[in-house]
């Protein structure tokens, strides 16, 4: 079946394009793009090609979300990865890479080939895995990198288990490296996040919560830049949440290292005053910070710091959160929420569509390696149609995602994808959109 | 009169006219308890379930003193938080005890916030026994009952509140309540047992005893936790005592006629020495228990009692 996606606003940042295009889809690639390809093909096409008038839409290379959790194996009641691929293309996602951090752990190739078969038979998204740097995340002894690329991962992470030994983490970016597999890094100092709960500051002691302070953030995301410079190698930092992060790879960018950094929608939209109250739905890791530390993930994401938007999609079961705060577990189900919020920074002028686009697509592919992100003749029709004036309000009961936990629950959006087209085929379409 | 509320979750929640009505009814319920027969029939039928999920004997035993005094049905659950699946014990219990019908659940938690995820769960009125290091809003009003029973007043008083203010609930729900009475509150401590931001709660803060208690009109010393030193939050007990004893010594820096008060239960020799809280010329401690009673009668009586 050939598509014409016609009269929308295309927007490839890698091609410099924002301009009105139409685009023909054949056999899951993108056959043409041109500003009259209606008129030409209309005539003599008619009948064996599907016209949708997108005219208002923007066009964008399918998003891809970089850090994502699905739940399966081990975790089916949270996440599976057929329910986690209907909520990314529900959320715009064409591609979507996973966290190894289910159960068992995504450290051998075995596990990560029933990911990838679940995914295959699910046929909505795109699922690269990614893999554990160590054994079971245990941060002692390293996994088998080379195999587990054969496999299929695009990367290497220990999630939310960082890796404290210094000596390892330098083997895992040099071993990695030496791969072309990145290393990606959630930066937390165990001994210093201890067991606290939320930000440290005043929220945290008002609250009686015990607090992870900012440093527990900066000192590991300072570790990983000096391993990389000192290896030459390269890593990637997860979900950065503070003031101090953003100056440390601001600088590391400045002195030419290979360091690239993601944020996810939370750390730019919610501070921890907004704990007040304990909802567990905003419990999540790293905290959500100070009002100081959102200006400085703001100005990182205008400056080109932080190179990524990343969901953190971290779906829970009510039996996770519906509980005492200090016993509910972190994460936020995002992404059915990530776009709509991602697009208030243009509202707000942090960032133009184009460098949006770029940050939800084109980086998050190129620091995977993925050969996604960018519309050209002859590349997969990954595609994202977004109304960018859609109004709407999130209901966490029509979330695809077995996860319901967001604290964004009936809030009020602006823009969303209507159409997410994975491999020419169309995915997702919202209600809204008439075909 | 009653109170317009449904809990009593914390002094942050409660006015300034709310905290004088409160002390005020309480004050009129301290006769009940000199009387022979130590019991009014104010609340016969209410029943009242204490459900402390943290060993407590003063506490508790106060609140069930409290609730029999007005003759309600006091029923009191102790349970552990220790088992694999934790906060299930609150969610299930709480529904459990509401299709009981009580009229007032007392909760003691050892995790910040429970009360308020129980008053989410349920319609009875709740009151905070103490939830982890947060709130302990019935102890602040049996102190700021006491000081306002030995000084007159709280406004314009200074109040030094010395110890481990980080995980002191204590500490949290009487700087809320003294502040919102026009108190001037000082807090001491060793850095690490000094949260962060503490002054933005509108309190000075020192690390040296001595500094904070001169000139006090009162001084609350916390009782130190023997955990927190395997948290390097102290180095030893015998280097605490020696700085953050409150003692004959030290004490001549404060008011003249100042009182101590303690929570409770007191290391004797590490935070306060025997001397001092025995004297009766100073020590308010056994006075700050038995204003608990009539502060937590007071308080079910505003919640549940009192309709006309």
């Amino acid at each position: 079946m050939k598509i014409i996606l016609a009269g929308a606003r295309l927007i490839d940042p890698t091609k410099k394009i924002d301009a009105q295009m139409d685009i023909l889809l054949e056999e899951g690639k993108i056959a043409k793009i041109n500003s009259a390809l209606l008129k030409s093909t209309k005539s003599k096409d008619a009948g064996k090609v599907k016209v949708i008038e997108l005219t208002g839409m923007i066009v964008t290379p399918g998003l891809i979300d970089m850090h994502t959790h699905l739940r399966e194996p081990g975790f089916e009641y949270k996440e599976t990865v057929a329910s986690g691929c209907a909520a990314a293309v529900a959320g715009g996602f064409t591609s979507i890479a996973c966290m190894p951090n289910t159960s068992p752990v995504n450290d051998n190739r075995s596990i990560t080939e029933f990911i990838r078969r679940k995914a295959l038979e699910a046929d909505l998204a795109n699922v690269y895995p990614i893999g554990a740097i160590s054994v079971n995340s245990e941060g002692k002894q390293l996994t088998e990198f080379w195999d587990l690329k054969e496999a299929g991962v695009v990367g290497l992470s220990d999630d939310g288990n960082p890796v404290m030994d210094a000596a390892l983490m330098r083997r895992a970016l040099e071993y990695a490296y030496s791969l072309g597999l990145p290393v990606i890094s959630h930066c937390e100092d165990k001994n210093l996040s201890g067991d606290g709960l939320i930000n440290e500051g005043y929220y945290s002691t008002i609250l009686g919560l015990n607090g992870i302070p900012s440093i527990a953030e900066e000192a590991m995301v300072a570790r990983d830049i000096i391993i990389a410079e000192f290896t030459n190698t390269r890593v990637h930092i997860a979900h950065v949440s503070t003031a101090g992060s953003v100056r440390l790879i601001r600088d590391a960018k400045k002195r030419g290292l290979k360091i690239t950094a993601e944020t996810a929608p939370h750390y730019f939209t919610l501070t921890d005053e907004a704990l007040q109250g304990y909802d567990t739905n905003l419990k999540v890791n790293p905290p959500l910070r100070s009002p100081q530390d959102v200006t400085a993930i703001k100005d990182g994401l205008t400056d080109g710091t932080i190179d990524v938007i990343a969901c953190d999609h971290a779906p829970h079961g009510r039996t996770d959160k519906e509980l005492e705060f200090e016993y509910a577990q972190n994460g936020i189900s995002g992404l059915e929420t990530s776009l709509g919020l991602s697009l208030n920074l243009i509202r707000e002028k942090i960032l133009s569509w184009p460098e949006l686009i770029a940050k939800m697509s084109a980086n998050p592919a190129r620091i995977l390696n993925l050969p996604k992100g960018a519309l050209s003749e002859g590349s997969d029709a990954d595609i994202t149609v977004i109304d960018p004036h859609l109004k709407w309000t999130v209901d966490i009961k029509a979330f695809c995602s077995r996860g319901k936990n967001s604290p964004f629950s009936r809030r009020a959006m602006q823009g969303k994808a209507v159409m997410t087209i994975v491999g020419g085929e169309i995915k997702y379409a919202a209600p809204s959109l008439k075909l | 009169m009653k109170l317009e509320k449904k809990d009593i979750l914390g002094m942050q929640d409660l006015s300034v006219d709310e905290i004088n009505l409160i002390l005020e009814t309480a004050e009129s319920f301290l006769e009940i308890s000199t009387r022979e027969i130590k019991k009014v029939p104010t609340l016969r039928g209410k029943t009242i379930i204490n459900l402390f999920f943290e060993a407590s004997t003063r506490t508790r035993t106060s609140f069930e003193i409290a609730g029999k005094r007005l003759s309600a049905d006091t029923i009191n659950i102790s349970s552990s938080t220790s088992s694999v699946v934790k906060g299930e014990t609150l969610i299930d219990t709480a529904r459990n005890l509401e299709a009981m019908n009580p009229d007032v659940i007392v909760i003691r938690h050892s995790a910040a916030g429970a009360p308020h995820l129980l008053s989410s769960l349920v319609k009875q009125s709740i009151i905070n026994a103490g939830d982890g290091a947060h709130e302990h809003p019935t102890q602040a009003l049996l102190d700021m009952m006491t000081i306002k029973e030995k000084k007159g007043r709280i406004s314009g008083l200074k109040i030094a509140i010395a110890g481990d203010i980080a995980h002191s609930r204590v500490a949290r729900s009487n700087i809320y309540g003294l502040t919102k009475m026009g108190a001037e509150i000082v807090v001491a401590g060793p850095a690490t047992m000094l949260p962060r931001n503490i002054e933005q709660m509108g309190v000075k803060v020192f690390n040296n005893l001595d500094d904070a208690i001169t000139g006090a009109d009162v001084v609350m010393m916390l009782r130190i936790q023997l955990e927190r030193q395997k948290q390097s939050v102290f180095p030893s007990l015998r280097e605490y005592s020696q700085h953050y004893c409150l003692n004959r010594h030290n004490i001549k820096l404060a008011k003249n006629d100042v009182i101590v008060m303690h929570p409770g239960p007191i290391n004797r020799g590490v935070e306060i020495s025997p001397d001092i809280a025995d004297d009766p010329s100073c020590s308010v401690i056994l006075n700050q228990v038995n204003n608990g009673v009539a502060v937590r009668m007071a308080l079910l009586y505003l919640l549940i009692g009192g309709h006309e």
